[in-house]
């Protein structure tokens, strides 16, 4: 289920909000930084990009090839949780937190108005459920210049 | 969010069971037929209005290739679990489940886990054996999903009764082991109403052969 720019997670029943992002200004051939800014609602987290079990499902932003390169993802640090079901702590984010990408752009992009097209897939609970795993459409307006 | 959705009067499980039977076998206490299929809901199925409700037929393959189907576990006492490997509440419940399935599975019950795992058997198979699971496991889809409201959170676990009503639903870890057991116990102990009251063939309403 994808929400337009940004809005994530449940069946009218957002867990995971994403605020909508400032237009990214990037001069050909250089390089530029975003911040992806996401909050949970209080109770609930998501897996890190590493959440040291197989089965849990990672936090995950992905970006299209074009117009520009993604160089880096650049995930927070994590928290490390005990939660009722596990064994171990295991590595999540709660509340607040940002994905950080460095876009580059190539000599030869045309200038003007574009946009960088992505998708984060995460996957929320809290101490006494699971709610589906859920990939959301991620765009950034960019100024090419 | 967690919500346990309790049992309803015996009065309109009766009314249920007799929809159940069909009319006819209520006045002509004809015999139950061999082959009976699962009730169809007239409106979209929603877990919130789901006690007293027929289970929602569906057809799931298990670990070797076999079809099951809800109609396969008629007459005994179903634990019917949506869970999945990346479930970290659904952890809690399994061993408690493993336990009411040893413990319970001569006396007409049965534990059935539908995984909601998108990626499939590749993942189900090894959590399974890791977990020592000792019951059924379906591999379910976006079919049965639809089929019980969404499936919104996991897990989501039905107790169903031997007429193949359900009988309460719990959504998340929504209650503890003692209190699952305690539910399961009234269902087995439960007067079936069907066997003695509409078909007056108690055995008509047992499993068939070779359901576990």
């Amino acid at each position: 289920m994808a929400w337009p720019c940004l809005q994530a997670q449940g069946s009218g029943n957002a867990v995971l909000s994403l605020a909508p992002s400032a237009r990214l200004t990037i001069h050909r051939g250089d390089t530029a930084e975003f911040t992806l800014k996401a909050e949970l609602q209080p109770g609930f987290h998501v897996n890190s990009n590493m959440p040291g079990d197989d089965y849990l499902i990672p936090i995950k932003l992905t970006w299209n090839k074009d117009p520009l390169e993604a160089e880096q993802v650049t995930y927070p640090k994590p928290q490390m949780e005990k939660l009722s079901f596990s064994t171990n702590p295991i590595s999540v984010y709660t509340g607040a937190f940002e994905i950080g990408t460095r876009f580059k752009a190539p000599p030869t992009a045309m200038p003007g108005m574009a946009f960088m097209n992505g998708k984060l897939r995460y996957q929320a609970c809290n101490n006494k459920e699971c709610l589906p795993p859920r990939t959301v459409d991620v765009r950034v307006t960019l100024d090419v210049q | 969010m967690s919500k346990i959705i309790p049992v309803i009067g015996v009065g309109a499980a009766l009314a249920c069971s007799l929809l159940w039977t069909g009319c006819s076998d209520i006045g002509g206490m004809k015999p139950a037929p061999k082959a009976r299929q699962e009730q169809k809901p007239a409106g979209p199925f929603s877990l919130n209005a789901a006690v007293g409700q027929a289970t929602p037929a569906f057809s799931l393959k298990d670990a070797n290739g076999q079809l099951v189907r809800p109609v396969d576990y008629k007459g005994k006492v179903v634990l019917l679990d949506f869970w999945a490997t990346w479930c970290g509440p659904c952890k809690i419940e399994i061993p408690w489940f493993m336990e009411f399935e040893r413990q319970f599975k001569d006396q007409g019950f049965a534990v059935v886990g539908v995984s909601m795992d998108e990626d499939g058997w590749n993942v189900i198979k090894p959590y399974v054996q890791n977990m020592k699971m000792n019951y059924r496991i379906l591999l379910g889809n976006d079919d049965v999903s639809t089929a019980y409201g969404g499936l919104d959170s996991l897990p989501t676990t039905l107790l169903i009764d031997r007429d193949g009503k359900i009988a309460s639903v719990h959504v998340g870890v929504s209650m503890g082991k003692e209190e699952f057991k305690n539910a399961i116990v009234q269902l087995l102990n439960a007067p079936r109403e069907r066997a003695s009251v509409a078909s007056g063939n108690g055995l008509a309403l047992l499993a068939s052969p070779g359901v576990r």
